[in-house]
């Protein structure tokens, strides 16, 4: 693996980094050892085995579900694989007007930033 | 107060029962200790004592009133700064969030809160929880309160120098590669990373969703049992917590541990681990071998992947997760001519070289072209991972193994060398990607003086069964072995 200066300013473009000169170089270092490193997970035939998309198996954080007090917004989903999200009901979230008192810049009941139209 | 006589929970409990100290005059005391030994250490970054006066204040309202103690009536607890506290400055260790006030309270919080629990304040960590050292904090570096001139370890290096230090009797970490676990070994205290789900992170601030987890510090084994059933549950603020009932830690922890089978894999001992390390390990399952457990060899053979999988897991999702820090809504913004000018000025001045990296390292791996070999392939390796726990645990009850290859190390020693500061986590991040419980134990302490963690792994759900290992193992005087 060899990563180039290309490769670095590319994908700071893609992650709205706005590197130093010297940061370019020494990330171009720094990844391309790390990424060497991480080479060595070619070394295994992974062609039969599925991708890990959930880290607790669905049916096992789910299989004691039951409907306590204190969950009684879930819907009962036991043995399913499904996550344990509750109905989507719209509820309070009285921080509004918190949020916008700290953000950077705000006119309430906006965020302001500076013009996008004509970029 | 004297260091040589820590305050435990139930030692706080006794005290007020007994009417010998108030939960106000117990936080004054702490804050004392705080002001003599912080300005050296750098363990907190933000005190609230506001916030635990009155708190204290209602503990021993409730106490005149003859009502019964909570859990926490009246602990001083001090909690990582990545956890959200309504009011209270949460930084994450970053400049980008020099000035961020939470609206809001992460459920953890109000848990220890409700159980009574006094917060002193908000401690020092790598910046958004990415490191080994606690070296990548924006606020400095903490030293380790057992060795002033080493690490501390990271990234909760903060809770787990105050609670070492007794700076606080508890306090709360999170980890997602070894963050909780690797400083408990380094400072010399339990430290315990709950099963992935079992702890609601609503208002954690997100580094890699799918191994991020809250846990405790404590300095004995009792403590972190009381501090699980406290903050352990589910949570329907958090889609991703489980609701698996829990059992009775308390009771849990006393059970004989005579017939349990342990596993110790070979592939934890192998080339880089400090020899006395690997000694004092070997020390302590001989205690547990003593205790009645049973030796079981493994072989866990993707063992060695796990660092190369754990750097591609957690930096694509860090990635992704701090793609929220813009300038727009909170925190830091730099002025730029257009929107995205000022995207790119804010992030390049809010963020430190670690996160940098680690966005770069994220955006790499998932980028067009790249994605296959890099992030699906390592979800792929990250499922044999799991997959050697699973086959372990059909065999044996826990898991033993070195926490750490080495001992703490020295500040400034591994800074430059970003790959040789993640191998650190080498015995940690295995457990994190397969998303069990792990609990790091003190296990001796070298000739120089520095401690050694003993990490014991459960299966899903089981920190009742490590934490009973892990009592009898602190009851047969192990953590001084």
């Amino acid at each position: 693996m060899k990563i180039s200066r290309e490769d670095v300013l590319r994908v700071a473009e893609l992650a709205h980094l706005e590197l130093s000169p010297d940061e370019v170089e020494l990330y171009r270092g720094q990844l391309d050892e790390i990424l060497s490193y991480i080479g060595k997970l070619q070394e295994l035939d992974v062609s039969h085995v599925e991708p890990m998309t959930q880290t607790i198996p669905g049916d096992l954080a789910a299989t004691h579900l039951a409907a306590p007090a204190s969950v009684g917004s879930l819907s009962d989903r036991s043995g399913s694989s499904e996550p344990n999200l509750r109905d989507d009901i719209i509820a309070p979230c009285n921080i509004g007007d918190e949020v916008l008192a700290r953000a950077p810049d705000a006119v309430k009941p906006f965020f302001r930033v500076p013009k996008v139209i004509e970029r | 107060m004297s260091p040589a006589t820590p305050w435990t929970i139930a030692g706080v409990r006794e005290a007020l029962q007994a009417k010998k100290i108030s939960a106000r005059e117990l936080a004054r005391e702490f804050y004392a200790q705080i002001d003599r030994r912080n300005p050296e250490l750098n363990a907190f970054l933000t005190l609230c004592p506001e916030r635990a006066y009155a708190q204290a204040d209602r503990v021993d309202a409730s106490i005149a009133q003859g009502h019964a103690l909570e859990p926490l009536a009246g602990v001083p607890v001090a909690i990582k700064d990545v956890l959200s506290t309504r009011g209270v400055r949460t930084t994450c260790g970053s400049k980008i969030l020099e000035n961020y006030i939470p609206p809001y309270d992460a459920t953890a919080i109000e848990r220890l809160e409700g159980a009574g629990a006094v917060i002193l304040g908000k401690t020092n960590c790598d910046e958004f929880a990415m490191g080994s050292s606690n070296e990548n904090s924006a606020y400095g570096a903490v030293r380790n309160p057992l060795a002033r001139d080493r690490v501390p370890g990271g990234s909760s290096g903060g809770s787990a120098a105050a609670v070492a230090a007794g700076l606080s009797v508890v306090a709360l970490g999170t980890d997602t590669g070894g963050s909780i676990r690797q400083p408990g070994a380094y400072c010399g205290i339990p430290a315990t990373m709950p099963t992935y789900g079992r702890v609601s992170r609503y208002g954690l601030i997100a580094f890699a969703s799918s191994l991020d987890r809250i846990g405790p510090f404590a300095t004995n084994i009792p403590d972190v049992a009381t501090v699980m059933a406290v903050i352990a549950g589910h949570d329907s603020n958090d889609s991703t917590s489980a609701a698996v009932p829990i059992p009775n830690y308390a009771d849990e922890i006393k059970s004989p541990v005579q017939g349990l089978r342990i596993g110790v894999p070979e592939d934890y001992f192998g080339k880089g681990i400090d020899s006395e390390v690997k000694a004092k390990v070997q020390a302590g399952i001989a205690l547990l071998e003593k205790l009645g457990c049973k030796r079981v060899p493994l072989h866990m053979p993707h063992t060695d992947y796990a660092i190369a999988t754990y750097y591609i897991v957690a930096t694509a999702e860090a990635s992704s997760n701090l793609a929220r820090y813009d300038g727009v809504r909170y925190g830091l913004r730099v002025p730029g001519a257009t929107l995205m000018e000022m995207y790119r000025k804010t992030r390049e001045n809010g963020f430190g070289p670690e996160v940098k990296r680690r966005i770069m390292l994220g955006t790499y791996a998932l980028s067009s072209g790249y994605y296959d070999a890099y992030y699906l392939r390592a979800q792929k390796v990250r499922a044999l991972i799991a997959q050697d726990f699973s086959n372990a645990f059909q065999k044996v009850d826990a898991i033993i193994t070195p926490t750490t290859p080495t001992p703490a190390f020295k500040l400034g020693e591994k800074t430059a060398d970003p790959l040789q500061m993640y191998l650190a986590d080498i015995y940690t991040v295995t457990g994190s990607l397969a998303g069990v419980p792990g609990v790091s134990i003190p296990c001796g302490k070298t000739k120089a003086g520095l401690p050694v963690g003993m990490q014991i792994f459960g299966p899903h759900f089981g920190e009742a069964r490590i934490l009973q290992l892990a009592r009898a193992f602190e009851k047969a005087d192990g953590f001084t072995i």
